[in-house]
């Protein structure tokens, strides 16, 4: 979808209201045009190099201590895990004990395997946030997504909204069931300025932790300065409408499990055109029908109204 | 209840006793007139209660099993599926199945068409129960029902989809039961509550359409959340509140139809001639207002495809099931309808609805459970999912049944009904 700048954006607003409501799609882009959010200018992120990454699972042992986390079944320098898949033939996922997981990729061409580590990636405009109707999500200034269990619900909306699938459930709890995600050890570290337990522990240096605007223009940095090296794109820099957490690969993405069909729209856009809908039925409605009414009953009315004239 | 009749049990229809001037007391009013003795004799005797005894001795432990041993126990939700049958059946197909409240409170009192009065009733109380039991699904489906009204009163989320689906749906029930407040003060011999509402039938009716228009779309609005996750043919960003808004309209107009033809069938007893001597002439009304609903249905369904040019997946075997979908649930009721229309067959036009009924369900179904996470793996419900939904269920119908024997909604209550 092409960018509006601020002259097509005024040109547009020119052209008239009548214009932009008729047009639904013009509308769509007008109102992104007019509110896009795009994160807080000051937000963090971590940027992360997979290319450096060896698998060697130390960051899931670091979040797995850093959030009290309860003990994995298998211990984390057990390495047969990554020959594990779940339903459907998929590779392991973050779930209510383990926040991050670290999956191995044999990709073709390449003489060593792929690690890439998974964790919610603290979107700009999160969908889980967007969808929560009681609120329970936050985007901190600092930029991470945090969640209140306190008034949670368990509707699991965030779960059906989140395109990459982070939300975790704790299904087995019958008396305090709550959403479990990586919060960017925003309580224990990123309040304070420090970077999250994992990119800490990592001993090869896979992770750089930093303001997100910052690690873009290092990220590009990177890729045009070893040419060659790394895929010319920056995963998260526009994705969803931009992620604090960031990767660089030097194999396609989609051959690593990310998704590259998610636009550059933040989830909520596409909600837009229903919620615009609201106001103006809430608006034209009562007065609609009550018209309606008059209309169909102006036979009686008449009627009654004969005799007297 | 047949032998009754046939011996020549009169059920109560008027606050008097017959030839007496003692009215009925509120236990008579339970019991229907009958002493208790012969009203659990009928209980017994009818067939249908056994098989809901047995549905309830297996569902209710299972019901209490999952508040014990949480959702995890009873469901295979999951992180990738987290909702399942609790909503995709109770929550997306009970409530439009419920459209039928606003529907036939539209027909008669806002357009005055009089001549439906017959079943508005029986259309209001479909709406409130469906509605009623949409969120008994609903709080047997949420981790901490206990914080339903959170959204509400305690941390709101006014930006959400669903925010405004929980306002909607609770200021709907309360309207829905205004609605029927008449039917209760005529058991009751109320005479002000029922003056009161007549006095603000129009305002109800009219908010009425408001709720209504805006959740029965929201539920539709739920799903734009999920782009990559629900199938592109089930998925449309600018239309799906209209989709399940527009069908909404067929599927409540056609269960209507569908709980009018049975208690034609086993309910008789309890409609008056009102009721059963226009009721195929009504059938046939409803049954244009459906046909109406299902081509804009089907044209919008079509522009939706072409807005976001998803031809190519026609082909793909999700454009098999999709196809299905539209040629059984929604093409097929309509060349039904309309036949029963032009031919006056009545009995064609309830078929043509139970069909209706059907596509509703598979569309709800393929889009919350059945096309969503298309590019993942296909999930089916746990069985205990399964008995739990049954037995909820069944409550509907046990809960719908008894009120139809009781309240003033088949029959013309006699005596003050002006």
């Amino acid at each position: 979808m092409k960018k509006l700048n601020r002259r097509n954006f005024i040109k547009g607003s020119l052209a008239g209201g009548i214009a932009t409501v008729a047009a639904s799609g013009k509308a769509k882009k007008a109102s992104a045009a007019g509110g896009d959010f795009g994160g807080y200018p000051e937000s963090m992120g971590v940027l992360v190099d997979m290319t450096k990454c060896v698998g060697c699972r130390t960051c899931e042992a670091a979040c797995n201590k850093e959030q009290g986390l309860p003990e994995p079944d298998k211990p984390f320098d057990d390495y047969s895990v990554f020959d594990e898949h779940r339903h459907g033939g998929l590779p392991r996922r973050t779930t209510e004990k383990a926040y991050t997981v670290v999956n191995r990729y044999n990709v073709e061409g390449r003489d060593h395997p792929l690690f890439r580590k998974f964790q919610c990636n603290h979107c700009n405009e999160p969908a889980c946030l967007t969808s929560c109707f009681v609120n329970a999500y936050t985007k901190t200034p600092e930029g991470a997504v945090i969640y209140n269990p306190k008034v949670c619900v368990g509707c699991r909306t965030c779960m059906v909204a989140c395109p990459f699938y982070v939300p975790a459930y704790s299904f087995t709890s019958a008396i305090n069931p709550v959403v479990k995600k990586c919060i960017m050890c925003y309580d224990t570290r990123l309040k304070f300025g420090r970077p999250p337990a994992c990119v800490e522990s990592c001993p090869q240096g896979v992770m750089t932790f930093g303001k997100r605007k910052d690690l873009i223009a290092l990220a590009h940095q990177k890729i045009e300065g070893n040419p060659g090296k790394y895929v010319d794109h920056l995963y998260g820099e526009h994705e969803v409408g931009g992620t604090s957490w960031m990767y660089l690969s030097d194999v396609p993405f989609d051959k690593i499990g990310f998704d590259m069909h998610l636009g550059k729209e933040p989830i909520i856009s596409y909600v837009k055109d229903f919620l615009a809908m609201v106001p103006m039925v809430l608006c034209i409605w009562p007065a609609l029908f009550t018209g309606f009414h008059l209309l169909s009953t102006r036979k009686q009315a008449n009627k009654e109204e004969s005799p007297k004239a | 209840m047949k032998k009754l009749i046939a011996e020549g049990f009169q059920p109560i229809d008027t606050l008097i006793k017959p030839n007496t001037n003692n009215p009925w007391s509120w236990k008579d009013k339970l019991f229907l007139g009958l002493s208790p003795k012969d009203y659990m004799k009928q209980l017994f005797r009818n067939p249908f209660n056994w098989i809901l005894a047995i549905i309830y001795a297996v569902g209710i432990p299972i019901l209490v099993g999952r508040f014990i041993f949480g959702l995890g126990w009873a469901t295979h939700g999951s992180y990738d599926y987290p909702w399942g049958l609790f909503l995709g059946w109770g929550l997306f197909v009970m409530v439009p199945l419920s459209a039928s409240g606003f529907m036939m409170g539209t027909t008669v009192e806002l357009f005055g068409r009089k001549d439906f009065k017959p079943i508005e009733r029986l259309g209001l109380l479909n709406g409130l129960l469906g509605y009623f039991f949409a969120v008994v699904f609903l709080q047997v489906d949420l981790g901490q029902p206990w914080r339903l009204v959170y959204p509400m009163f305690v941390s709101l989320g006014p930006a959400a989809v669903l925010f405004l689906v929980a306002w909607h749906v609770a200021t709907y029930l309360s309207v829905q039961i205004a609605e029927l407040v008449p039917a209760t003060s005529e058991l009751m011999g109320w005479v002000k509550p029922k003056k009161f509402i007549k006095s603000i039938v129009l305002g109800l009716t009219i908010a009425g359409i408001i709720l209504s228009t805006l959740h029965q779309g929201a539920l539709g609005a739920l799903f734009t959340y999920a782009p990559g996750k629900v199938h592109p043919l089930w998925y449309s960003a600018a239309f799906q509140w209209f989709h399940f808004f527009c069908s909404s309209i067929f599927g409540g107009l056609s269960m209507l139809i569908v709980v009018s033809t049975l208690s034609k069938w086993f309910l008789q007893w309890r409609c008056d001639a009102n009721f059963s001597k226009n009721l195929d002439k009504i059938t046939l009304g409803i049954a244009k207002g459906c046909s109406m609903a299902l081509i804009t249905y089907l044209v919008i369904k079509l522009v939706a495809l072409a807005h976001d040019n998803e031809w190519g997946y026609l082909l793909t075997s999700w454009g098999q099931l999709y196809i299905f979908e539209i040629i059984a649930g929604s093409i097929v009721p309509l060349v039904f309808f309309t036949m029963a229309i032009r031919t006056g067959r009545a009995g064609l036009a309830r078929f043509a609805a139970f069909i209706a009924v059907f596509g509703i369900a598979l569309n709800r179904l393929n889009t919350a459970l059945i096309a969503f996470n298309w590019h993942l793996y296909q999930e089916i419900p746990h069985w205990r999912e399964f008995v739990i939904a049954i037995m909820v269920y069944a409550t509907y119908i046990v809960v719908y049944r008894a009120v139809l024997y009781r309240l003033p909604i088949l029959y013309t209550w006699q005596g003050d009904s002006k």
